[in-house]
């Protein structure tokens, strides 16, 4: 009763707990370690149930992870992953599922690489605007499911896979009845090559190119308005309780937009890298396909975190890059899917485990301390 | 153990030496208590003294670091909450647990569905409930969703849920914080009811003069322990308080400046559409000059809860709403805010708190846009922090620091924050509902003391209160609401409670037809 608040300290307060936040994060890193390691025993286990022998493989994947060009690939890899895991994060910071993604991107990379064959711009300028256009494109299918869900309130998670298939639809008669490209024999199912400046710069020849680093700033970008901007708070408040930011002031259907659009254009570039990158255009066969749903699994590994979704999409390159491979020293591709598998429920599970035990930790603390105020 | 009863009665429950931490906080420690089978127990102590949780642990909903719990005699350990009720023990929360998307029916008999192969048999279970609300002396429509419930409905649906399940001791977190005296007076003839066919009754309560009123024996808790066991024959209103704080009530201060001369806010024929045709509210018109404070007394669910979220722009409406002369009627509920608008709302969970988030984002909430809290497009977090750590201290919420989760607060301190975050905008009109819902004596004093305080630099304020004592002692003028209508406009200094109370249940209009 001594610090003089009006109406005075009722229960017993111990230590403040802003120093367990910071030890809360460094637990969290080596749980997930803990758990990765976890992970490779259990798989290991699995490898020489299927007649595999698990040293082998684990140091198939060593020695070649460990090389240079294998973090490239691993990078690489983890690219689209970044930008679909990140397009989920926002949609999940304010309870939208948005399971879409899929068809944004997809839809995204066709429109974006048809307007940029048709543009003659200087270099970077070019690359840029293929960007915004795959951007302006992913948020323009998204608000769709946006626009269905504050007009007649059409659940996200449902309009969103409906939107996939009927993407896959548009994109295809968009394609085979303008789009497509035959002028060179019809050798290459794709769309206008892009001309040269619209060629994403690399960063090693030929290995990586600077959708990597624009895949690291939209992360950054997402880190600042999420958490610390204004927009972010009213955002996250919606998702905490819906009702209490609309008491505040926060038009929940307005933020549900807004939400819907970012996630859209953050899809509209998981396919970027392939289109300005590698293939140069858009092709049912040369754009790669999937990473809408890798995202969803990556962003809750990640749990839903920047650093994390950073974290669980170099990881899953990690393993793509290794599985070829793998294959070669005969262990199947499926395998390797399952692994992933297995490694995001170790994490989930661990995880929660870590929290309870924290709880545990901190109890037993206080108790420890209460003991000592006691005897004073 | 308590000689003085042993010789009464046996004991239905005996907590002896329960302890239980949370990060940072001891709640509970070396608490003992007694409950006399076929009494009604009141436990009684500020906020955060720990009742809450020791209820929550004789519930099973948490499992005691230390201690026994004896149950009729024997010892048990509930690691879960069907384990107590297995026992015959239920709980109804401070915070009611209700899926709103389902009906009373639905939620009553949810995770005990009487099943007969497996299909569910609507019919016994209706009929059973039909009995237990028929005895309670109740109402209750069970296909109504429990979304349109009010505060009190949404109570008698708890109970009835936990008689259903064949409780024989009934918990009661803050059961009267909700109610007008007229429900009080009817839930206490059911408690009585249920003690007299041998059932036990605990209930934690800020209200004391309705403990001393009901209880058969008193527990008074402080600082997480238990320290005094009394019975209403051996104290008074004021020693109770003393057993509970420590130290004498503060006396609250008077009236210093006169009402103004300028309409802080003006409704004009406010009308907000309900279910099934009727209007919610009919026609309110009223006016509320700085530095006034009127009242708004009524059973709930006659309007009160449209008529306010109406004023915030929470839901359509007609008529015309002007704050300091500028039209709001149809303005966002954002631009309301910052004409000067604060709300202090009927619901602390479903309206105010974001439970999940540290206390310093609560306290920012709505206030975001605050260019003293921000720095351009970005949040100022050291300024929101700071700001929370003022209102911490101002409002005497009780927490280890500005970081905690608002699920960790009790909630007279959730409540205690939720006040402050409403009171620091310096609002010109202040809704307040409830405001000192669930707060301890002690605290309930302060938070008058502030509003009175803003009162008199001007402020304005629509007090909307099931506590009697509360509207006749803050309020310049008390609208009743009955139906939908303001029925009568009554002067606090010449009115009774009793007087009140007829009004608000429409025996007075009745009469005067
Ligand atoms: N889940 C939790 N996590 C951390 N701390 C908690 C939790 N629940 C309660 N506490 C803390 O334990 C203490 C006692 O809380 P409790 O809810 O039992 O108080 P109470 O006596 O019921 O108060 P009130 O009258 O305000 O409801 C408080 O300091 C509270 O902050
Ligand atoms: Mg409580």
């Amino acid at each position: 009763m001594s610090d003089g608040r009006p109406s005075g300290p009722l229960g017993k307060i111990l230590t403040p707990s802003r120093a367990s936040a910071m030890r809360s994060s460094g637990t969290t890193i080596a749980s997930s370690l803990a758990a990765i390691a976890i992970a490779l025993t259990i798989c290991a286990v699995l490898l020489a149930a299927t007649g595999k022998n698990p040293i082998d493989a684990y140091s198939t994947i060593l020695e070649t992870g460990a090389s240079g060009n294998k973090l490239l690939e691993m990078m690489r890899r983890a690219t689209p992953l970044i930008f679909s895991a990140t397009a989920v994060a926002i949609g999940f910071k304010m309870n939208i599922f948005n399971i879409g993604v899929e068809g944004q991107y997809l839809f995204a990379a066709l429109i974006a690489a048809e307007v940029g064959s048709h543009l003659s711009l200087p270099g970077l300028l070019h690359v840029a605007v293929i960007l915004l256009v795959a951007m302006v494109a992913g948020a323009a299918w998204a608000s769709i499911a946006a626009v269905l869900k504050v007009s007649k309130n059409v659940h996200e998670v449902i309009s969103t896979i409906m939107l996939n298939y009927i993407a896959l639809s548009v994109i295809q008669w968009l394609f085979e009845n303008f789009f497509r490209d035959d002028s060179d024999g019809g050798l290459n199912v794709k769309t206008t090559l892009l001309p040269y400046s619209g060629k994403m710069p690399d960063i090693v020849s030929g290995r990586l190119n600077a959708m990597f680093v624009v895949a690291l700033v939209t992360v950054a970008i997402f880190w600042v308005v999420v958490y610390r901007s204004r927009f972010g708070f009213r955002l996250r408040a919606s998702g905490f309780n819906a009702t209490a930011a609309a008491t505040a002031g926060i038009d929940a259907r307005r933020m549900t937009v807004i939400a819907m659009l970012l996630s859209g254009a953050v899809a509209g570039l998981v396919a970027m890298q392939s289109v300005t990158g590698e293939a140069f255009a858009y092709g049912p066969n040369a754009t790669p396909i999937q990473f809408g749903f890798a995202g969803i699994t990556v962003a809750l590994l990640g749990r839903n975190h920047p650093a994390g979704i950073v974290v669980a999409a170099l990881l899953f390159g990690f393993l793509d890059s290794t599985s070829a491979e793998l294959q070669l020293a005969a262990v199947p591709n499926s395998i390797v899917k399952v692994m992933q598998a297995i490694i995001v429920l170790t994490v989930v599970i661990i995880n929660e485990a870590t929290i309870r035990r924290m709880n545990i930790k901190t109890a037993e603390r206080a108790r420890a301390e209460l003991a000592a105020g006691g005897a004073q | 153990m308590n000689e003085h009863y042993q010789h009464t009665g046996t004991t239905a429950v005996r907590l002896t030496g329960i302890g239980k931490r949370f990060p940072g906080v001891i709640a509970n420690h070396d608490v003992n208590l007694n409950v006399r089978a076929g009494t009604i127990h009141a436990i009684v102590g500020e906020n955060g003294a720990g009742k809450s949780t020791l209820m929550k642990t004789l519930y099973g909903m948490q499992q005691p670091d230390t201690g026994t719990i004896e149950v009729g005699g024997t010892e048990r350990h509930f690691r879960s909450p069907s384990e107590a009720i297995d026992a015959g023990i239920g709980m109804v929360h401070q915070h009611f647990m209700l899926a709103d998307n389902l009906s009373v029916l639905e939620n009553i008999i949810l995770g005990s569905e009487p099943a007969r192969r497996g299909v569910i048999n609507a019919g016994d279970a209706r009929r059973r409930i039909g009995d237990i609300v028929a005895s309670l002396g109740a109402e209750l429509n069970l296909d109504d969703p429990v979304s349109e419930l009010g505060v009190g409905e949404r109570q008698r649906v708890e109970i009835v849920k936990v008689l259903y399940r064949g409780a024989r001791v009934l918990i009661l977190d803050e059961p009267t914080a909700v109610l007008v005296p007229e429900e009080v007076d009817e839930l206490f003839d059911t408690l009585r009811r249920l003690v007299d066919d041998g059932a036990t009754v605990i209930f934690i309560s800020h209200k004391l003069d309705e403990v001393l009123h009901v209880s058969d024996d008193i527990t008074v808790m402080r600082q997480g322990t238990t320290v005094a066991e009394t019975t209403p024959s051996q104290v008074d209103r004021a020693g109770l308080a003393e057993l509970m704080v420590g130290s004498e009530l503060p006396s609250p201060a008077g009236r210093v400046t006169a009402i103004g001369e300028e309409v802080r806010l003006r409704v004009h024929d406010l009308v907000v559409p309900g279910v099934e045709g009727r209007p919610a509210v009919e026609h309110a018109s009223f006016e509320i000059r700085a530095g006034e404070i009127l009242g708004v007394a009524g059973v709930e669910g006659n309007g009160q809860f449209e008529l306010c979220t109406a004023l915030l722009g929470l839901r359509a409406a007609t008529g015309e709403v002007v704050i300091d002369g500028h039209d709001i009627s149809h303005a966002s509920t954002r631009s309301r805010h910052e004409a000067g608008l604060a709300y202090i709302p009927f619901d602390r969970h479903r309206e105010g708190l974001m439970l999940n988030a540290p206390l310093w984002e609560n306290a920012l909430l709505g206030r975001e846009d605050n260019p003293e809290l921000s720095k351009g497009p970005l949040v100022d977090i050291a300024a929101a922090r700071a700001s929370t750590v003022g209102i911490i201290e101002r409002f005497g919420v009780l927490t280890p620091d500005e970081t905690t989760p608002a699920f960790a607060l009790s909630g007279g301190n959730q409540q205690k924050l939720v006040v402050g975050r409403a009171m620091v905008s310096e609002p010109s009109v202040l809704v307040a509902a409830h405001p000192t819902r669930g707060i301890d004596v002690g605290a309930q004093a302060a938070v008058w003391d502030e509003i009175r305080r803003a009162r008199d630099n001007g402020m304005a304020v629509l007090l909307v209160s099931a506590d009697l004592e509360e509207l006749i002692g803050l309020s310049d003028r008390i609208a009743v609401m009955f139906d939908g209508r303001i029925t009568a406009m009554l002067d606090p200094d010449t009115t009774t409670p009793a007087e009140l109370g007829g009004h608000m249940t429409g025996s007075h209009q009745e009469a005067a037809r």
